[in-house]
């Protein structure tokens, strides 16, 4: 089972500077457990004890694991995971803020 | 229709099919088409809501000075209402903020406040809490967490869908600011049981992520996850390909975020036509596309459009 898993830009360090990696498993929290033991402390700057961290958006072929499994989201070969910051914005254009730090997503 | 002035016309605007785009009889797209507000996005419901709720709570008295850290259509829509209300508007922006948006802005009175480009939105909100810190007469209206702007859309747009789809069974818009979804999402899930209400956000490219800290993230204070059924996570390039196609197959020209809206609304329409359901699915255009024509997004192939998006907030 070959699973992309996109890397956010501040991760890197824990992957060597890969934009992407490759994991094996069935469910999202095994992908990560499977990553960690190649890219150690990657796993916990993603989840911690209660589950996915607060500002981190994880998305299994776009969508948001959040409204799917979470966690035990299952996944086949094939699927891209990706990992994003947490951002928001206002709607319908321009960067915008209203609260540091830096809310991106849609402009308001 | 005929109105006393120019804020009461705000809303009631057309909802239009996709006979093109809807890819069956049983599964039907719609366009809620809220670039047609007074200043062309949906911004106008939340400001008027917004400046009304602070007029009827007191904090926003005549001749007030509003104070808003803003470079997009919410500032635009601030401007045209504290305009014809008689309110001052000053509005903190990074400098390096198209000037298309500062004639805009200009143009409806509002006085600009430039923040240094360097510290991009972030500065322009840090400027912008020193000075209400030294203007406590200032009001600040602050959207992200302003139950006001859920309300505009819980008691103007989602009543005006509902009308006029009483079929509805997906309401499909863009996730910033939030009220859009929280209010719409919360209206129409006390109406329509078993409704699906599906949030769109923009992925921008790496050079926009750039260094973000992943525990110093933002989360609007209106969010609340449990009125969502899912939320998707849309690229650059699904996003102009929509927006293309929402122009060229059923002539409708929208900003770049509400192709991101559209790509949400084809999966939820996808899914439908594979479990053999019917579905009628409304989607938001948040605005127009008049505003983007610098971005070199509607011109040249798809992959030029793409790379001149790159670094940019499309959305």
């Amino acid at each position: 089972m070959a699973i992309e898993v996109r890397i956010p830009t501040i991760l890197r360090t824990y992957t060597g500077g890969e934009k992407a990696v490759t994991g094996d498993g069935s469910t999202l929290a095994d992908v990560l457990v499977d990553l960690d033991s190649r890219h150690p402390g990657l796993r916990e700057r993603i989840v911690d004890e209660k589950g996915l961290r607060r500002f981190v958006n994880v998305y299994v072929n776009d969508e948001d694991v959040r409204f799917m499994g979470g966690l035990g989201t299952g996944l086949k070969d094939g699927d891209t995971v990706t990992v994003l910051p947490a951002v928001a914005g206002g709607s319908a254009d321009g960067p915008e803020a209203a609260s540091a730090p830096l809310p991106l997503g849609f402009g308001s | 229709m005929r109105y006393d002035s120019l804020v009461d016309s705000v809303g009631q605007t057309p909802l239009v099919g996709l006979p093109r785009l809807s890819p069956s009889a049983d599964v039907r797209l719609w366009a809620k088409l809220e670039d047609r507000n007074p200043t062309g996005s949906i911004k106008d419901r939340a400001a008027l809501y917004m400046v009304q709720a602070a007029e009827k709570d007191g904090s926003l008295q005549p001749g007030a000075t509003i104070l808003e850290p803003t470079s997009g259509n919410t500032g635009i829509s601030l401007a045209m209402v504290a305009s014809q209300r008689g309110y001052k508007l000053i509005c903190v922006m990074p400098e390096n903020t198209s000037v298309e948006r500062r004639q805009l802005l200009e143009m409806w009175g509002a006085s600009i406040v430039s923040s240094p480009a360097a510290g991009g939105s972030n500065e322009a909100v840090r400027v912008a809490k020193a000075m209400a810190a030294e203007h406590r007469e200032w009001v600040m209206l602050y959207q992200y967490g302003n139950p006001a702007n859920a309300a505009a859309h819980y008691e103007t747009t989602a009543p005006e869908i509902l009308a006029d789809l009483p079929t509805i069974t997906h309401f499909v818009a863009g996730l910033g600011t939030t009220g859009t979804l929280m209010g719409c999402g919360r209206y129409l899930r006390e109406k329509v049981p078993g409704i699906q209400i599906v949030a769109a956000e923009p992925r921008y490219g790496e050079l926009v992520y750039g260094l973000r800290n992943l525990d110093e993230g933002f989360v609007p204070e209106l969010y609340d996850e449990s009125v969502l059924t899912t939320r998707f996570s849309v690229g650059p390039a699904e996003a102009l390909r929509r927006t293309r196609e929402l122009v060229e197959q059923e002539g409708i020209f929208a900003g770049i975020s509400t192709g991101a809206i559209l790509h949400a609304a084809l999966g939820s329409a996808s899914k439908a036509v594979a479990a053999g359901e019917r579905a009628d699915i409304a989607f938001v255009v948040a605005d127009g596309g008049w505003k983007y024509l610098s971005t070199g997004a509607y011109a040249g192939t798809l992959e030029e459009a793409e790379a001149a998006l790159e670094g940019q907030l499309w959305a």
